[in-house]
């Protein structure tokens, strides 16, 4: 293992993630702003983006196995993965936060409760707060919510096996069991998958026969903001496991040394208690 | 840059780019941090430019100068500029060129990603300055971008916010490997009771950064699909509320202004000591009163919104919990004044800015107590009143601070001593024109001038004259401290190791100007390199 903790001199990869993250900002500025070349060029940011992405990883991955890194540099990674997913436990937070805020306030306010008497008396008196809601103005019409012990038990089911499935690759990955260990992530992977195919299919159903789109109301505000990005963090998720399989694959990890690995599960379990709370507060309750 | 000259000979360094390619492609903590604070330097001049229309347009009453809108746009710009890129892009520059000097580690944790930490920020600037020359102008509704004003604008709001998601990936980078880097790469012995003040007050910063960047990411992600994408969260109709957002921003916005101010207080904790040749007095109580300054930035966001017509409850419990975070304050000031009590001062310009700093922040801390009682703040929210408060804590607080760290840690980047003189005149041609500034703005703001208007009742006339003057005599001081800097950089005055006598710590221990790679092997700490432990008093 390296003496000297590794400092990279260059570092070519960090410019191209710029620029492409520019090109796609730019990009979709533009879209939004009716220009034709929107699309095109938050496009190209996107593959920027991407080779970027996979370049980048392929270097550190190289170093990693070359040995160049130390239990010092392994510490780091470990620290900033830990703190990555608390920034994204932060984001969660913004929408969970205006879920709460809704339900606990804005909607009941509406209503009349509290100092919001004249509110509703003088511009929607027509309006009694309830939850689900699309607001006072019914925007997007009526709709029919999903029905929480259906398919998103299911899928509460499904994510909380892979949990499971990805501990018992780790623990295959210790015991240096490549057999098993590629078998459970390829279970996880088609967990992953499988719930992605039902959120897809419950998206749609939503669209075509319940009426509740992203524009009804704060309840359909709510409810595709937060499943919407959850899915959104899920997809990802499903690409790195599917990456670190194919790293099992080759060989990649060791024992002792397999922190790619755990980054991922680590990412894989947040994405699971994300879940877990918003089947309890988008769903149930 | 004269370091090159010291570049280490191990082989692993040996192809190191030159001319752009340097700057573009390094991972060096030192050059990176050069690069944040030329950055920072920029823009503080271009939001000064900014402020300079502002002021030009309020010298006189009536509509002289510029058109309402630009006006606004003006006033939206200028915070936005001043916030995320010259005052936190500061003390970014300043922790990555110092941290690691100070806790002894040879570079900063993720060097890659420190490097793209800063190189997003150009970009992100960029895609917001771009809308002031797009059809439809910047935005216009103040930098808190509250709906539904906000939404009632151009399309290039998309820009506004994509530009903010950036420079939130920027931050957010940035807090996280500076965090890694002082947990995990201390040298032997540095424990964390050893660090210096500027380093914990940079950990607990970090920390602040990581939990808000986030949050303010998603509200105005919510802003954009409420533009956008037809959602509801801000829009009563569909059973949302405008007030929300201002709960999500503030959640972010009061522990941004701590943000901006931890660090300060990091650095002026650095340079009385030294300039008072006495450790700094109650080391563990400011590391405590910080911590708990922190903890309670995350309570108070509210008092930004007393008349917004939240329940009575909630104005009091808010007032209270912002009028406890005076007493780790006082803690703070408290004990700067006893780093001084009996010292062997002097007064060089560094101590100048950081004894401007505690006088002038505390007029800022009056003034926000003030604001936080609930009664008082009916009649002061939204006028000037509010303006001279945050003047004072950013201005003469972080911007003094940071002032003050340049000038203090300047020699020992560049090798040279700053010309003392200028920067003595710069000191005081900045602490007169800043209150001359700022101070009549508290009587404009009692007597009840609105904030972010181009045009006034004649009545405050007076006022509004004084402080356009100072703001002009204010500028004008700002362009004699870049050609201080510049001056520093060329030559001058060779500096010793320890640049001045009373310093102590780690980065006072390398040469002047710093070799590009420090601390390869770390160095042995223990209480006699330490500047601030208490068994040392
Ligand atoms: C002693 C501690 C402080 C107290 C009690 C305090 C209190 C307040 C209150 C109550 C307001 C809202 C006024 C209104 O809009 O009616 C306010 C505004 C503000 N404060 Fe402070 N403050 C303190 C320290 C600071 C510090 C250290 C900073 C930054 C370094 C800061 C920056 C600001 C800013 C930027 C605003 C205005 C935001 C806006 O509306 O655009 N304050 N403060
Ligand atoms: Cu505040």
């Amino acid at each position: 293992m390296a003496e000297h903790y590794y400092v990279p001199h260059t570092a070519k990869w960090p410019i191209v993630g710029s620029i492409g993250l520019f090109v796609m900002m730019l990009g979709a500025g533009s879209w939004l702003n009716q220009a034709a070349i929107g699309p095109w060029f938050t496009l190209a940011g996107s593959v920027i983006v991407l080779v970027m992405i996979f370049g980048w990883f392929a270097q550190v991955i190289g170093e990693s196995e070359q040995g160049l890194y130390n239990r010092a540099v392994d510490g780091s990674f470990r620290q900033g993965m830990i703190w990555f997913i608390f920034s994204e436990v932060m984001f969660f937070a913004a929408f969970f936060g205006a879920l709460f805020y809704a339900r606990m306030f804005a909607v009941p306010w509406l209503g009349g409760e509290g100092a919001g008497a004249m509110t509703n008396e003088l511009l929607f008196p027509e309006f009694d707060a309830a939850w689900p809601t699309a607001g006072p103005a019914q925007l997007g019409g009526d709709f029919q919510i999903i029905p929480a012990f259906e398919l998103p038990l299911l899928n509460t089911l499904i994510l909380l096996t892979s949990g499971l499935t990805i501990t018992l690759a780790h623990w295959a990955l210790k015991k240096a069991k490549r057999g098993a260990l590629v078998g459970w992530m390829a279970a996880t992977v088609a967990l992953g998958s499988i719930f992605l195919y039902f959120q897809a299919s419950e998206y749609v159903h939503a669209y075509q026969d319940l009426g509740l789109t992203l524009g009804s109301g704060i309840y359909g505000s709510t409810f595709f903001m937060l499943t919407g990005f959850h899915g959104l963090h899920v997809t990802l998720g499903t690409i790195m496991l599917i990456v670190i399989t194919l790293r099992c694959m080759a060989g990649h990890f060791s024992k002792k040394n397999h922190f790619g690995f755990e980054a991922v599960a680590w990412y894989w379990h947040f994405v699971d208690v994300v879940w877990l709370g918003l089947f309890v507060f988008v769903y149930v309750i | 840059m004269s370091y090159e000259t010291t570049l280490s000979h191990d082989e692993h360094h040996a192809e190191h780019p030159t001319g752009l390619k340097r700057w573009v492609f390094t991972t060096n903590h030192k050059e990176i941090g050069t690069l944040y604070l030329i950055f920072s330097l920029i823009a503080f001049m271009l939001g000064g430019a900014m402020a300079m229309v502002i002021r030009a347009e309020l010298f006189i009453p009536g509509l002289q100068l510029v058109n309402p809108e630009f006006f606004n746009q003006m006033t939206t710009m200028h915070a936005l500029v001043m916030i995320f890129g010259a005052v936190m892009p500061a003390f970014v520059g300043l922790a990555n060129w110092m941290v690691p000097l100070m806790i002894g580690a040879p570079d900063m944790a993720l060097p890659r990603m420190n490097n793209w930490s800063f190189w997003i920020l150009p970009f992100a600037f960029f895609l917001l300055l771009m809308t002031l020359f797009l059809p439809s102008g910047g935005p216009a509704s103040g930098w808190t971008l509250y709906p539904p004003l906000s939404l009632q604008g151009g399309t290039n709001i998309a820009f506004v916010i994509f530009a903010i998601h950036l420079m939130g990936i920027s931050s957010i980078m940035g807090a996280i490997n500076i965090i890694v880097t002082i947990l995990n790469m201390r040298a032997p012995g540095m424990t964390l009771l050893r660090m210096p003040l500027f380093v914990w007050t940079w950990l607990i910063t970090g920390f602040l950064l990581i939990a808000v960047m986030p949050v303010l990411a998603g509200a105005v992600t919510m802003l954009l699909t409420d533009r956008f994408f037809g959602t509801s969260f801000f829009n009563a109709a569909g059973g949302g509320d405008p007030v929300m957002y201002q709960h999500i921003f503030w959640f972010f916005g009061h522990p941004e202004v701590y943000i901006m101010i931890l660090p300060a207080f990091g650095i002026i904790s650095e340079i009385l000591p030294t300039f008072s040749r006495k450790p700094l007095f109650g080391y563990t109580s400011m590391v405590y009163a910080t911590a708990s300054i922190a903890f309670l930035s995350f309570i108070v966001w509210a008092h930004h919104m007393f008349t917004v017509g939240m329940p009575l409850g909630g104005n009091l419990f808010f007032m209270y919990a912002t009028m406890v975070i005076a007493v780790p304050t006082g803690v703070k000031v408290f004990n700067w004044i006893s780093t001084m009590w009996r010292g062997s001062m002097s007064f060089e310009t560094p101590m100048l800015f950081a004894l401007g700093f505690i006088v002038l922040f505390t007029i800022g801390g009056f003034s926000g107590l003030m604001l936080a009682i609930v009664p008082a703040d009916f009649q002061y929210h939204d006028t000037y009143f509010v303006v001279a408060h945050f003047h004072y804590v950013l201005v003469t607080g972080s911007v003094f601070a940071i002032m003050a760290g340049v000038y203090y840690w300047l020699p020992k980047w560049t090798g040279y001593m700053y010309n003392e003189k200028l920067g003595k005149i710069h000191f005081w041609w900045s602490a007169i024109s800043v209150n001359v500034l700022f101070f009549p703005q508290h009587y404009l703001g009692l007597a009840g001038m609105p904030r972010r208007i181009p045009d006034y009742a004649v009545q405050f006339a007076e006022f509004n004259m004084i402080s356009s003057i100072g703001g002009f005599a204010f500028g004008l001081a700002q362009l004699l401290f870049i050609y201080i800097i510049w001056q520093a950089a060329r030559g001058g005055e060779r500096a010793t190791d320890q640049v001045w006598d009373g310093a102590r710590g780690l980065e006072w221990t390398v040469p002047s100007p710093a070799p590009l790679h420090t601390f390869d092997t770390p160095p042995k700490v223990d209480d006699s390199v330490t500047v601030h432990s208490d068994t040392l008093a």
